[in-house]
């Protein structure tokens, strides 16, 4: 187990590092950070002068290590744009895209698993295949297409809530919060279910395969058998049994929850990380792009990292690499 | 209405901010973010008039946008006709209560000439600047110069004091590789205090209870928020999220002002917008430059149906412009206003005759962020310019990645909206765009052109403190743009602010500047 | 976006048979299974109009949206024929520049379809390759190669997509952009997306390169890549063909939000996203056509792609049967 716990965390260390390499070439080599930097009139010494001190004259190794090592550190530098700090920048930004995620994967998972229970327990019924239409719907619909028609329906239309924005939010300590006032919760709805659509029919297709799988089992059999009532067979046993897939699906989907938000947040103007990056692309702010990459990916990495080991703990079959073809981004 | 709860982690810290009931807020929709805090470290007018509500001039435009004292009570011009002496204000202080003083005055005007100050061309004619008591200051220029009064209108004034302790003597040097602290706080003696801001989210301002000046405004709270897209302005001010913004789409006005809780407020802008060429020898596709050729920039002026983009883009809002100042701008005068016509047939003849080859491509630069309608004027003048032959290559993007390509020569043709400010007078193009690219003038003259008959008007025009003789030379001046049309005039922007009913006075200026200490709202 | 098609069937073998390619057609299960599901059926008859209509754009369309001298701003904002202010040709009416909207959806399919395939194709035949290679040879490229694609994969896909569409079109020249604008989405799109097919593909190879008649195969000195083609390739080929399927709805929609985003089509060449994106804009001015229509055709595109990627998953899955 140790061994493997080693392994997996010198793998996600590795991934890192390359990670890192990708975000210093862009930060290196796309946009010279001097021209990004000086103002018209600077003169040619001022430019070399501010090569030297920014250490762009070093040798490429060197310039990397620096790199990383500030990365680690939590230093990316300036924004070419805002002229802040840029973890600064994210750390403001940071808790807006958590809120957004944090309450679209309780809505996925409120609306997705019942929904996946129903269809596997009605199959073939009307009710079970007009939901898995549905879901192929849901898949289909872009994200930023739910997001305007929520708009027009419930903020132009009904004026029930709000198009764009946080609302009040709460301060505690560096930390931010929409969650504790009436208007942050009003505020987060739309946008959460917009970035929510997505992922409540992944968790509702797979509750589905996995309640059929569950339902075919001798144990299931044994307990109808018994005479357990048949809705307590698939409430408690055979759901509780395809939970631990659930859980995992959704651990590895907050990454990608944390990316997709970036379109959400442009449609609903929110004020999180994603839309800071949008900002950034759009202004070629490199700092603010490479380091958005870097802790996407990190927390991409280590989320799958942990869902990795715990599963290899909680089944030690799965202590071997091949096992995991697939990944969880697929 | 609006409570902010604030809770801290940290019971110790006493600041417990703003729990009070009923405030007066405007929350203010803008189409974009101010750059900075620091009104010196970002040369854009749109940063400048917001940070206004906390710094201030020496002087400053009153409601009639004639030049009243503010920070300054009085001045004279001494004998030998280039110092100003000013008499400062007394009992004013700055946000952090030090009391406002020359030493400021004097550590302002040096910061923002300062060779690293991207907004030393807004002074032009600053030379040094010495305390001569607590509360009087001479300013020397380099020469006789009329607009001095003009140019401080937006020259804030620091904290000496404040910017010492934080080292922020210098505009804001990103070299160094630290920020500056200016740029992100603010300490200014104006009518409202910055609360907090986070870039691109959201700027808080609160009122200043010790405002020097008499209020006329009734707001306790300003929330400055960007809302990037018009679409989502518009619902956010018909749902009531935000109740003020100055930038209103004009495709939208109807359906504004047919909303019960909406006021649209319509004006013409002060901005024109023009289309500039490049003088260069090459363009930027390699190709030999034709639009050093008067007769291809007549062409491309006559292939451009003014009327068209008037009624179809603008929506009838705007101003058709034939001259290159609006004409409340001092130095304008009817017979510049005159319109070529639209004749494509004209047009494509003056081509042939210039050689131009067929299919000629170009760089045609616009800004997404920028003027009104901007993306979508520039898509119908380029299927304009093609319909005569020509191809142009439309380049659309954000104001912050265009800026450099155009300072550095890397662009073709491209549009560029000046309203003057905050100078309110002709002489502001010519020194800064239409002058020859040198020292302090000619900044935006992106094109690289020169025209030393029109450099010594304008050289002539600021030495001359004659109104009626330094407008004539300015009309001069103007005259020439027009006769080799350096840039051609499309119109005076439309400019539409629009309101909620619960904000029930809001001034609105020609110079597109929203002055909050003149706004009411519904108690 | 992400993609659910990792949990399809690994290694359903099919028997070779020899009966022509009609017959074996008609007589499989596959045929039987589609004429079965009314879904599949429609949703392929669905695709194959929309694709037909988008090729066949420049014959059909009333006007050519990407040739800006046609553009007449004259007939800028003029709602769908069946308004009262409806003017013939302009069926679905005209975006504020004066361009059919029903021209640019037609022209816009094209777009979208063309991106979305070519991507997958590349993905597919860069996954397929990097695959074989990885699962035939191991070893150090293996581990290249898998290295490679685990930290692809440890970038959320969108993200990649984004990164490399701005970095392009920052680091071109303005006269390349629009050139080179489709062929950058396609890139971008497959990057990311090539490692899921390598996955699979190495998974067989692996498995296969082990087995006796690859061994006595390669005593015999046939080339590596003959064995590769004809015996490693088409056994994971059902797998593959349905992730190609989904993948191919998932290319169309992540295409329709770069543009939506800004970072994809420009507007003088519209996409479908573009489209939307422009008419998101118009959202309040009552000009709702210019953002409907895009909208409801790339529903309709992703919609039958993916049920027709569902379908065959089902029907090839042997859990299921």
């Amino acid at each position: 187990m140790i061994a493997f716990l080693i392994k997996r965390i010198a793998n996600a260390a590795f991934v890192m590092l390359a990670v890192a390499l990708l975000a210093f070439i862009i930060f290196r080599f796309f946009g010279d950070p001097v021209e990004m930097m000086v103002n018209e009139q600077a003169t040619q010494a001022d430019r070399a002068e501010l090569r030297e001190r920014l250490g762009l004259n070093d040798g490429l190794i060197t310039q990397y290590t620096r790199f990383v090592t500030n990365a680690v550190q939590g230093e990316f530098g300036i924004s070419y744009r805002n002229q802040q700090d840029v973890m600064v920048l994210i750390k403001d930004r940071f808790p807006a895209t958590f809120d957004l995620v944090l309450v679209a994967t309780v809505i996925s998972l409120v609306v997705g698993i019942p929904l996946g229970v129903i269809t596997a327990i009605y199959r073939e019924s009307p009710i079970a295949n007009a939901l898995q239409l549905g879901s192929i719907v849901g898949v289909s619909l872009p994200s930023f297409v739910v997001g305007i028609l929520l708009i027009l329906a419930f903020s132009v239309s009904l004026g029930w809530l709000p198009a764009f924005g946080r609302g009040e939010t709460v301060d505690i300590g560096w930390w931010s919060t929409g969650l504790l006032t009436p208007s942050g919760r009003r505020a987060l709805v739309l946008p959460s279910i917009s970035l929510a659509t997505f992922q409540i029919t992944l968790v509702m297709r797979l509750v589905r395969a996995e309640m059929l799988e569950t339902l075919r089992a001798d144990y299931i059999k044994f307990a109808r058998a018994r005479g357990v009532p048949t809705s307590r067979v698939q409430w408690r046993h055979a759901l509780r049994n395809c939970l631990m897939p659930v859980i995992t699906l959704t651990g590895m989907q907050i990454g990608n929850l944390i990316a997709f938000a970036l379109v959400t947040e442009t449609v609903f103007q929110w004020p999180g990380m994603g839309m800071l990056f949008i900002q950034a692309v759009t202004f070629v702010d490199i700092p603010v792009m490479a380091a958005y990459l870097m802790i996407v990916a990190f927390i991409f990495v280590a989320l799958n990292t942990v869902v990795d080991v715990t599963y290899a703990w909680v089944d030690p079959r799965l202590r071997d690499d091949t096992a995991r073809a697939g990944g969880a981004n697929g | 209405m609006q409570i902010r709860h604030v809770l801290l982690a940290t019971a110790a810290i006493a600041g417990l901010a703003g729990t009070a009931q009923a405030e007066n807020v405007l929350k203010w929709g803008a189409n974009r973010d101010i750059g900075s805090l620091d009104p010196y470290s970002y040369g854009d007018s749109f940063t400048i008039n917001v940070l206004n509500h906390v710094y201030e001039g020496l002087v400053r435009y009153n409601e009639d946008l004639k030049i009243e004292p503010a920070l300054a009570e009085s001045w004279e011009i001494m004998d030998d006709q280039v110092t100003w002496r000013f008499k400062l204000r007394e009992g004013v202080t700055f946000h952090n209560g030090n009391p406002f003083t020359a030493e400021d005055v004097v550590a302002s005007l040096t910061r923002v000439s300062d060779d690293t100050s991207p907004l030393k061309g807004n002074l032009p004619a600053y030379v040094s600047s010495e305390v001569v008591d607590d509360h009087t200051v001479d300013i020397t220029l380099n020469g006789t110069y009329p607009l001095l009064l003009n140019d401080l209108t937006n020259i804030h004034i620091f904290d000496e004091e404040w910017m010492t302790e934080n080292d922020s003597l210098l505009p804001t040097d990103i070299g160094g590789g630290v920020e500056g602290f200016a740029t992100y706080n603010a300490n200014g003696t104006g009518p409202f205090i910055v609360e907090s801001r986070q870039p691109d989210a959201k700027t808080v301002f609160v009122v200043n209870p010790d405002w020097w000046d008499e209020p006329q405004h009734n707001l306790d709270r300003i929330e400055l928020t960007p809302v990037n897209s018009a679409a989502t302005r518009v619902a956010a001010l018909l749902s009531g999220e935000i109740n003020f913004t100055n930038d209103a789409p004009v495709q939208d006005l109807p359906r504004l002002a047919a909303a019960p809780n909406v006021e649209v407020l319509e004006g013409v802008d002060l901005r024109t917008v023009m289309v500039g060429f490049p003088f260069r020898e090459k363009l930027t596709t390699g190709e030999d430059n034709p639009f050093t050729d008067n007769r291809v920039r007549e062409a491309l002026y006559k292939a451009i149906d003014l009327d068209l983009i008037h009624e179809k883009v603008m929506r009838g809002k705007s101003r058709i412009a034939g001259a290159t100042v609006a004409p409340p701008i001092p130095g304008y005068v009817p017979e510049l206003d005159e319109l070529p016509g639209f004749d494509p047939d004209a047009a494509k003849a003056l081509l042939e005759e210039a050689g131009v080859p067929e299919g000629l491509e170009f760089e045609f630069s616009c800004i997404s962020d920028g003027l009104v309608n901007e993306e979508q004027f520039c898509q119908a003048i380029a299927s304009m310019w093609s319909r005569v032959g020509l191809a142009p290559k439309l380049d659309v993007a954000p104001r912050a990645v265009q800026s450099p390509k155009r300072t550095n020569g890397k662009t073709d043709v491209y549009i560029l909206g000046w309203a003057t400010l905050p100078m309110l007078d002709a002489y502001s193009p010519l020194l800064q765009i239409f002058h020859t690219k040198e020292g302090n003038s000619g900044v935006f003259n992106w094109g690289g052109w020169s025209f030393p008959e029109l450099d010594a008007l304008v050289q002539q025009a600021g030495m001359e403190l004659d109104l009626d003789k330094r407008l004539s030379l300015e009309t001069e001046a103007l005259k020439i743009v027009k006769d080799q049309n350096i840039m051609i005039p499309l119109h005076q922007q439309p400019m539409a602010w629009a309101v909620t009913d619960d904000v029930t006075e809001m001034p609105l200026f020609p110079d597109n500047k929203p002055r909050l200490w003149f706004a009411q709202v519904a108690e | 976006m992400q993609n659910t098609a990792t949990a399809t069937a690994t290694d359903a073998t099919l028997l070779p048979v020899k009966p022509s390619r009609y017959a074996r057609l008609r007589d499989s299960d596959l045929w039987f299974s589609f004429r079965s599901h009314p879904s599949a059926i429609f949703a392929a008859v669905l695709l194959a109009f929309v694709a037909l209509t988008a090729f066949l754009a420049p014959f059909i369309a009333p006007q050519n949206p990407y040739d800006l001298s046609a553009l007449v701003l004259w007939n800028s904002e003029i709602p769908p024929i069946w308004n009262t202010d409806g003017q013939m040709p302009f069926v679905l009416g005209t975006d504020t520049q004066g361009r059919d909207i029903l021209s640019a959806i037609l022209y816009g399919s094209r777009i979208s379809l063309i991106i979305g395939f070519a991507s997958v194709l590349l993905a597919l035949s860069v996954g397929l390759t990097l695959g074989l290679i990885a699962g035939y040879f191991g070893g150090w490229i293996d581990n290249v190669i898998m290295r490679v694609g685990d930290v692809l994969l440890s970038m959320p896909f969108i993200l990649i997509a984004i990164l490399i569409t701005a970095i392009a079109s920052a680091s071109l020249p303005t006269s390349l952009k629009d050139v080179l604008a489709a062929p950058i989405l396609i890139f971008a799109i497959a990057v990311p997306s090539w490692v899921q097919y390598a996955r699979t593909v190495r998974a067989s190879a692996m498995v296969e390169a082990k087995k006796e008649y690859v061994q006595a195969a390669k005593l015999i000195r046939v080339k590596s890549w003959r064995i590769m083609l004809n015996h490693i390739l088409p056994n994971c080929m059902t797998p593959i063909m349905v992730a190609a399927t989904l993948n191919f709805g998932l290319a169309i929609l992540s295409e329709a939000t770069l543009s939506f985003l800004g970072v994809g089509m420009p507007p003088d060449q519209p996409s479908l996203g573009t489209l939307i994106r422009i008419g998101n804009q118009y959202l309040f001015s009552g000009l709702w056509w210019i953002i409907v229509f895009p909208s409801i055709q790339l529903c309709l595109i992703v919609l039958s792609v993916n049920m027709i990627g569902d379908w065959l998953r089902d029907a090839l899955n042997p859990k299921l049967r």
